[in-house]
């Protein structure tokens, strides 16, 4: 990518010009972004409606010890367990979607399957919680009328059963990112120098031994950096996934409920704003220190890939 | 002996991603299936690959009682269009001076705009701050305004593009030339980095479309539902579909054949993604590379 030559430059350009023209940008990200920065002093307020947000009382760190003593544990487990769960088996997907389309060998194939693999990517959450109720809905559900009725068994209500929730979101999670997340290994793979693999076919090495003591190693270095950048963002969950799949059903909250639905939730729906607050908080600090030991670790790993 | 290796390898992987593709398009194929199977057999088999009578009552239905969902495929359009234009000028131009090796500020507005990736307020303050200063429930801005127009990763996305494919030689030729920073952006910049613009504007489209989070947070009135946050609210209850269409005209008690509207509905909503998706194909699969490797 980086074909021009950075030259010396005589000068500085007039800064006048320039900054008007990033100014409609800065501006949106003052507000948008900026702003709310200063809002999380709401996290020590006893919010009341009528008061409003600035004549609300202070109350130092209630909120904080209410969040502790009730959800905290809940909503943390399930965050960083689904993650974790994620990234492990997001990346081994992903790393065996990648090789097998790099062993295709015809264009056209790999096009389609690609194409194919990449569709649940584009679609909406809410779309993909209409999927899942197709499958799942007790009455009419496709599970429960055919697999079931196929295989034998009991049908299950699963919008409030949540032993199967863990499995559920899970294999969503990789439905709809397994393909997507293939695309960086697959560029890659095809970024490794055809003649390593020449010379070991005429060392005779198989096509698995190739794999192993070629492709895996070469490729480590992305699984390092992709690896640490999300375990950055383990504070965060994808709110849709955790929100229209299980469709917000109250019996599964202790197993689908993460930081992001229970902010929601608490703001929303139990007009809670202060628990919410502190709740958003807790997350937007931790996910603060994680992105940037994160990103340290990536630095001393490999500099060009550091976030900065 | 290394040849069949290699062939067999093929066949091997060949298998495996025929399996992976069923796997991932079946879901969608049912849902399809569904919306063109009659409310009868849905009520009494269930979903169904192989349903028992096929029918197209739930697009008759859409089409004769569809004001609620014209309007809302309009807002939807509306916001994706509207949204995705000036979203992509305004990131646009925050990355020009950004990408300007001799621009004095350079880097502390690279910091600026790089900062938010790292901390940001939480969405309690964010909401308290459209909800209660700008008063943005319930209107149309709430749907374009809220989190998308400007994210640091276009912005990088964009300004990677402009100073690793455009000479810094080219504006300065420009500007002895005599064209002001106004006039080289628009005259120069601009045409010389459609690539980047197309990308950015393929994921700003996508994420309007798919977007339901703002609709959720700050729209309670159905008139400004767009195509996603009508289909939370019909999963809930289907029969807000009647609610737009007028009962004085002949067809208005048309009975609602309930289960088989909600997955046209669906369908429907990911219609535009599928056939616009062989033409984009190609470029989003570049723009995730892109974006990857170096935000």
């Amino acid at each position: 990518m980086r074909t021009v030559k950075k030259k010396k430059y005589r000068g500085t350009a007039k800064s006048g010009p320039l900054l008007l023209i990033a100014l409609p940008g800065i501006l949106y990200l003052l507000i948008n972004n900026y702003i709310p920065m200063f809002g999380i002093f709401l996290a020590f307020k006893d919010y009341d409606f009528v008061k409003g947000i600035f004549k609300s009382d202070w109350c130092g760190f209630k909120n904080f010890k209410y969040l502790f003593s009730q959800d905290a544990f809940t909503i943390t487990r399930n965050t960083i367990l689904y993650n974790l769960a994620f990234i492990v088996l997001g990346t081994v997907f992903a790393i065996f979607i990648a090789i097998l389309m790099c062993e295709l060998g015809k264009k056209a194939r790999v096009k389609f399957f690609q194409s194919s693999l990449l569709l649940p990517n584009l679609l909406s959450w809410v779309v993909i919680g209409f999927i899942g109720f197709a499958f799942l809905n007790s009455d009419t559900g496709f599970i429960n009328n055919t697999l079931i009725k196929f295989f034998g068994g009991e049908p299950v209500a699963w919008y409030t059963t949540s032993k199967y929730w863990p499995w559920i979101l899970i294999l969503v999670y990789l439905w709809k990112n397994a393909g997507y997340s293939s695309i960086i290994y697959m560029a890659s793979i095809s970024g490794i120098d055809k003649s390593i693999y020449e010379a070991a076919q005429i060392d005779g090495a198989t096509k698995i031994k190739q794999i192993r003591h070629i492709t895996l190693p070469m490729i480590k270095p992305t699984v390092v950096i992709m690896t640490l950048m999300a375990v950055g963002r383990i504070f965060f969950s994808d709110f849709g996934l955790f929100y229209q799949v299980p469709m917000n059903s109250g019996a599964l909250y202790n197993v689908t409920q993460t930081i992001d639905t229970y902010v929601y939730h608490g703001l929303m729906e139990l007009n809670d704003v202060g628990m919410s607050a502190a709740a958003g908080l807790y997350q937007s600090l931790i996910g603060f220190i994680l992105v940037v030991t994160a990103n340290a670790i990536v630095r001393k790993v490999d500099k060009d890939n550091a976030l900065f | 002996m290394k040849m069949t290796d290699e062939k067999k390898f093929q066949r091997i992987a060949t298998i495996f991603l025929t399996i992976l593709t069923v796997i991932t398009l079946l879901p969608i194929l049912l849902i399809v299936i569904a919306s063109f199977t009659s409310e009868q057999s849905l009520l009494a088999d269930g979903y169904s690959f192989f349903p028992k009578k096929w029918s197209l009552d739930a697009y008759r239905y859409m089409l004769n009682q569809g004001k609620t969902i014209f309007r809302a495929y309009g807002i939807s359009i509306l916001v994706t269009v509207v949204g995705t234009v000036v979203s992509v000028l305004v990131t646009a131009m925050l990355a020009y001076p950004m990408s300007r090796r001799n621009f004095k500020y350079r880097n502390a507005l690279s910091f600026f705009v790089f900062f938010t990736m790292l901390f940001n307020g939480g969405i309690v303050a964010s909401y308290m701050m459209y909800s209660k200063f700008f008063h943005i429930k319930d209107t149309i801005y709430a749907l374009m305004i809220p989190n998308y127009l400007v994210t640091a990763f276009n912005v990088f996305l964009i300004r990677n593009y402009y100073s690793n494919n455009i000479p810094e030689a080219l504006i300065e030729a420009a500007q002895i030339d005599g064209a002001t920073e106004l006039r080289t952006f628009f005259r120069v910049i601009i045409p010389l980095s459609v690539p980047s613009i197309a990308t950015v504007s393929l994921f700003t489209s996508l994420c309007y479309w798919n977007d339901w989070v703002n609709g959720l947070y700050y729209i309670r009135d159905a008139k400004y539902f767009g195509i996603q946050n009508l289909l939370i609210k019909i999963m809930n209850n289907v029969e807000f579909l009647k609610s737009g269409s007028s009962n004085l005209i002949g067809t208005g008690n048309m009975n609602l054949p309930g289960t088989s509207v909600r997955m046209a509905m669906a369908v429907i909503g990911i219609l535009p993604i599928i056939i616009i998706y062989p033409f984009i194909q190609k470029h989003f699969i570049k723009g995730v590379v892109v974006g990857a490797v170096k935000g």
